[in-house]
């Protein structure tokens, strides 16, 4: 096949951040991490021409997908191979923006990069290989893409066992056995104990262990914690509407109500009108000091934390809720009320 | 965890649940009266409360009481 590589101003050797607003360009033959992969690809497969672009070009562009992409068709692309992007977030985010495109045009495509990447998403269905978290683990990374390129070849659809991730678009097929032999058979290898098998794999969660409960209400610290994008009217903080990067905090100590007015939902993933009305009903802190003078908490948190939900990638909401929980932990807080939108 | 997306609050292990009557006004109901509103909301924050005092060991929902209901 011939095969069109893609990778950033870094890998191709051309700088560092100083260089990362540089627009794409096309490179002859292999560069970078392309040598290797060459290599390991053998006689079958040539890469023909090498894709660069700046990060940050790249990833505040939306469009460079597209050029890219008429770039690789320009070099007789027959497959468009994008990264490993590792756990670099604007790298990832523009090979997984790459490959849905070239998926989009009719190329077929491959991105590579750490399952907690936070740019996967953007991959839509087009398919990912896992990669290290590093470029420490550049040559195994490597040769998962490269057993991967080679089963794209046959025309055979990536799986788990080649180190797909992310999400996958559902084909339709034809298969030897009707659904039932095949469920039948599904049940007879986890009775042999094997307990990985399946046809839907369901997308992975963690195992969320629950806190013990609170022992005494009535003398216990609760905050008010959200993701509804609760922020001071105007947004002084510049809270994202989308893809939170961040967290903020809010004093609320001596306050009795959210006012409206004073307080708005940026959130850009739902209506917020009745939000604005009364911002109680995102954050419900009139009812919560009403329990705290009636004695029925201890007290309440003196700080609002916020962020938004909205298309927020879950490796940085799991970072949020590391960051909250210990934040929580040292300001002597023993429960949280989380509203969600 | 206060929230109308309870499904997908159970499909990330959220321990304690609590339903909300709406997407965008998780402890609130524009739909209502705002006494039956605020009475609402209490009922709400004081469920939330409940579930924080309750030993869970898995995603447990914990439903706020019809108030009808409870008179009946």
């Amino acid at each position: 096949m011939r095969i069109v590589h893609y990778v950033n101003q870094f890998y191709a050797g051309l700088g560092g951040e100083a260089e990362a607003g540089i627009g794409p360009r096309a490179l002859e033959g292999t560069v970078g991490p392309g040598r290797l992969l060459s290599q390991l690809l053998g006689d079958e497969h040539e890469i023909v021409v090498t894709l660069v672009c700046g990060d940050d070009y790249a990833a505040s562009n939306t469009a460079v997908a597209e050029e890219l992409v008429g770039m690789a068709r320009e070099a007789g692309a027959e497959l468009l191979v994008a990264g490993p992007a590792f756990g670099s977030g604007r790298y990832g985010l523009v090979c997984a923006r790459l490959v849905a495109a070239a998926e989009a045009a009719g190329l077929p495509a491959l991105a590579s990069m750490h399952p907690d990447n936070p740019g996967i998403s953007d991959a839509g269905g087009a398919p990912v290989v896992a990669a290290g978290a590093s470029s420490r683990q550049m040559r195994p990374t490597l040769q998962t893409v490269a057993a991967a390129i080679a089963k794209l070849a046959t025309g055979a659809n990536l799986t788990v066992a080649d180190g797909r991730v992310a999400r996958a678009a559902r084909v339709g097929q034809l298969v030897d056995q009707r659904a039932a032999a095949r469920a039948v058979e599904l049940v007879l290898r986890r009775l042999a104990g094997d307990r990985e098998s399946t046809e839907v794999p369901v997308g992975g969660f963690d195992v969320v262990t629950p806190s013990a409960p609170v022992d005494k209400l009535a003398s216990a610290t609760v905050a008010l914690v959200t993701e509804g994008a609760l922020v001071p009217a105007g947004n002084p903080d510049r809270l994202e509407s989308a893809r939170a990067t961040r967290w903020l905090r809010y004093p609320i100590e001596g306050m009795d109500s959210l006012a409206s007015g004073k307080w708005e939902s940026v959130d850009g993933g739902f209506a917020t009108t009745a939000a604005n009305a009364d911002p109680n009903r995102i954050v419900p802190l009139d009812t919560v000091r009403r329990l705290e003078r009636d004695g029925v908490i201890g007290r309440l948190h003196n700080e609002l934390l916020v962020t938004v939900g909205n298309g927020t990638q879950v490796a940085s909401a799991r970072r949020f809720g590391v960051e909250w929980a210990a934040e929580l932990r040292k300001a002597g807080v023993q429960a949280a009320i989380l509203t969600a939108t | 965890m206060i929230t109308n997306l309870v499904t997908i609050a159970e499909q990330v292990g959220a321990p304690r649940i609590v339903p909300g009557r709406g997407i965008p006004y998780p402890s609130g109901d524009p739909n209502v009266p705002p006494s039956a509103e605020q009475s609402w909301r209490r009922r709400l924050v004081q469920r939330a409360l409940d579930a924080v005092a309750t030993a869970v060991e898995r995603p447990t929902i914990f439903e706020v009481g019809d108030v009808e209901e409870a008179h009946a």
